[in-house]
């Protein structure tokens, strides 16, 4: 154990970390270096021929997020759609996710574990198995044996933000209350108990105790389906529709390019507005990131 | 690593002020009708706060042209238009018809795919109107397409004219070179390009996914000129198998040119850099001398370096890929069908609108357009290839046809088909390709 961790952080494995981590930017440098060359640069020679020449431009920026024309960009507005997109579809899991897990974890009722097993197990199955049952869910409401149930949900323009939020969120929540499930339930049962004998109610006990306590995992969480939901293409695509009013900006991302891909130079600075906002979350949340990636995974 | 990130964030941020600053928004307003204007659209009737979806695979800056196309038709109907473009055409518009939320209006770009929806009763027939416009204005070739067991659903919308060699103008009158009119003519201008030292023709066929199709078009366009259009409809049915020695045949003629080293790939290397090279950058070549033709769609106007003059008299045109001789005048092309998935009187009567002749040429107007309709004004056309995609099309002598591998099941069109002919560049044997692709045609 010990001779592997050694080996691990020798001077020569140091290097080798280097050399990958090198090897693995060169790419997106490459993509960054493009965005801020002229679009027939970008055709005609290759990135690294940018140090012979050296010539910047912003105007694939310019075209990208604030083009007049429907034609180039407009990701500005696109973006604001995914922020509204995304902010609610990280809360409401991570909220629900909470409770949830908090009741599988803390409450004694029966069927407890039956009903967490079936919550796990829905982890397997793919999404795109319920996209069209969820799309006629809102578009022609819910019906059995010709009983209608529940009213169709007509939802039209900046309404299908809610479509969207409600398909992230069932989409996300199997997965959330698992792993706040498996992070609470290693809390010390003590804690709760002395809560209990001091008159706390599990209402107090959640906000008080348990959701301090899980902190790193709730953040880690978020990234990840941040993460997701940002980077989510299908289901944007299909619950927001394609439209400027709703779409998020990863559909917009793929109709830039044009019709026949003849404009795929936008897609340099394209890409790199679309991390922005990721990269900052990602930078400013990395102390929890590192954390919480084991919450779960790793017993006692 | 943190440091270096926060120097990046930095920078982008950057990048978002100052170009924040250099923005000047000046979006092109439709110019403002008058209620004289609108005597035009009196027949369309008013369908005052109405709205119409549309969904179509148009995207970007064509799909603008569109928009900006329908506004006076939307201010003096009162309708209201909303156009949705994807690149996901095909799987999405059936995800939206299952889940119950069909458009009102879709172009389909696949006759296969339309004749799939309309026989499982998803479309509504065109009404009557409509099929009278149609069969006014398209030729019984186009009209087929938008048939489906019988009943007319979709009138065809624009065009594109597949059967074209781009070449350059002046080389071809520097060195004495004539654009030729029978295959025959053609293979001897390419020996004698080929003979003064330059390899006459460039291609590529990479493509992302869809890797292969530039080759399917070459092959397409030659069975219909070696077969004929009947035997060409026979084989995009699968009633020709697609390892019939006869198409063996033809597609070995097109391996004459693109398997042969000494006529490919100019510009770019040995046959096999045809499929690692960018059908976007195929022709290019072109420009700077280094290969004389290059076979492609008429929307390749597009993809020419920026100040390449696309004319007769310009640096790049194309010429029509010939037929057997002179007189036969097959033509591969591409369209979109408007379908309409329901049938409220505000979709019937933007239906009709988008039948007229007067709406091809509000939109050719605009910009790049190609109608294949009769009575499109061409001094409307906005570029000389267009002009020349047209003028071919309106020709009563041309027999049109569809491009084959939009017709075919997806698993053959846009799949086997693709791989077989990138298979085919690479070296493997026209019988052996074939056999696999006939293999996978799906039983039926």
């Amino acid at each position: 154990m010990t001779s592997v961790r050694a080996s691990l952080s020798s001077r020569t494995a140091s290097l080798v970390a280097l050399l990958i981590a090198v090897l693995w930017t060169t790419p997106t440098f490459g993509l960054l270096l493009s965005s801020f060359r002229q679009e027939d640069q970008i055709k005609s020679t290759g990135w690294w021929t940018f140090f012979s020449a050296p010539e910047l431009t912003l105007e694939n920026y310019q075209e990208v997020l604030f083009g007049a024309s429907s034609s180039s960009g407009q990701l500005a507005s696109f973006l604001i759609n995914s922020i509204v997109i995304t902010v609610p579809s990280v809360l409401f899991p991570l909220a629900f996710g909470s409770f949830a897990a908090y009741a599988l974890a803390w409450l004694p009722f029966r069927g407890r574990d039956w009903i967490y097993i079936g919550i796990f197990a829905l982890q397997v199955v793919p999404l795109q198995m319920a996209l069209v049952p969820l799309l006629s869910f809102f578009s022609q409401g819910v019906e059995v044996f010709g009983l209608h149930l529940l009213p169709a949900w007509n939802l039209e323009g900046t309404g299908r933000f809610v479509q969207v939020w409600f398909a992230h969120t069932c989409f996300g929540l199997p997965l959330s209350i698992f792993l706040l499930h498996n992070f609470m339930s290693e809390l010390p049962g003590e804690l709760m108990e002395a809560a209990r004998s001091d008159g706390a109610t599990h209402g107090m006990i959640f906000r008080r105790i348990v959701l301090p306590l899980v902190a790193p995992a709730l953040a880690s969480l978020a990234i990840f389906q941040f993460l997701w939901v940002w980077n989510d293409l299908l289901v944007g695509l299909i619950f927001a529709g394609g439209t400027a009013e709703s779409a998020p900006m990863t559909v917009r991302l793929a109709q830039m390019a044009g019709t026949r891909g003849n404009e795929w130079q936008r897609l340099t600075a394209g890409a790199f507005v679309s991390v922005i906002i990721p990269l900052v979350v990602f930078l400013s949340m990395q102390r929890y990131f590192v954390r919480g990636l084991l919450a779960g995974s790793v017993k006692g | 690593m943190a440091f270096a990130s926060r120097l990046l964030v930095g920078a982008v941020g950057l990048a978002l002020v100052a170009t924040g600053c250099g923005s000047t928004s000046t979006a092109p307003e439709a110019e403002g009708s008058t209620s004289a204007d609108c005597a035009a659209f009196s027949a369309y009737g008013k369908h005052d706060g109405k709205k119409v979806s549309v969904y179509s695979p148009i995207r970007d800056a064509e799909a603008d042209l569109f928009q900006q196309n329908w506004k006076p038709f939307e201010k003096c109907t009162g309708m209201k238009i909303t156009y949705e473009g994807t690149g996901e055409f095909e799987a999405q518009i059936q995800v939206r018809s299952d889940g119950g939320t069909p458009p009102d209006l879709a172009f389909f770009p696949q006759p296969g795919l339309l004749a799939r929806f309309a026989k499982a009763g998803k479309l509504k027939p065109a009404p009557a109107e409509v099929k009278t416009l149609a069969e006014e204005g398209w030729s019984k070739d186009w009209l087929n397409y938008g048939t489906v067991d019988g009943a007319f659903y979709a009138a065809p919308l624009g065009a594109s004219v597949k059967s074209f060699v781009w070449y350059s103008p002046k080389t071809f009158q520097e060195k004495g070179w004539k654009v030729p009119t029978t295959w025959d003519e053609l293979m001897t201008l390419t020996e004698t390009i080929a003979a003064g030292g330059l390899k006459p023709w460039c291609a590529g066929i990479e493509s992302g996914e869809a890797t292969g199709w530039p080759a399917t078009d070459w092959i397409e366009d030659v069975i219909l000129r070696e077969l004929g259009p009947e035997e060409y409809d026979r084989w995009v049915a699968h009633e020709l198998k697609f390892n019939d020695p006869k198409v063996v045949a033809a597609v070995d003629k097109v391996g004459a040119i693109l398997k042969n080293d000494k006529y490919v790939n100019g510009g770019y290397g040995p046959v096999k850099s045809i499929a690692s090279t960018a059908f976007q950058e195929g022709g290019v070549p072109i420009t700077t001398g280094k290969c004389a033709m290059h076979r492609q769609a008429s929307f390749y106007a597009n993809f020419w370096p920026e100040g390449t003059k696309v004319a007769q008299d310009g640096d790049v045109f194309a010429f029509y890929l010939p037929g057997k001789d002179a007189s036969s005048k097959p033509v591969l092309g591409a369209g979109e069908f408007v379908a309409a998935f329901t049938d409220r009187p505000e979709v019937k009567a933007f239906q009709r609108y988008l039948a007229t002749a007067e709406h091809a040429n509000a939109r050719m107007k605009l910009g790049t357009y190609v109608s294949a309709r009769k009575g499109v004004d061409l001094a409307n056309a906005q570029n000389p290839i267009d002009k020349l995609s047209m003028e071919m099309l309106g020709d009563p002598a041309t027999v049109f046809r569809f491009d084959g591998s939009d017709l075919m099941p997806a698993a053959v069109g846009s799949g086997s088909f693709w791989k077989g002919m990138t298979d085919w560049i690479n070296g493997k044997d026209t019988r052996t390709v074939l056999d696999y692709i006939d293999a996978s045609w799906p039983p039926s």
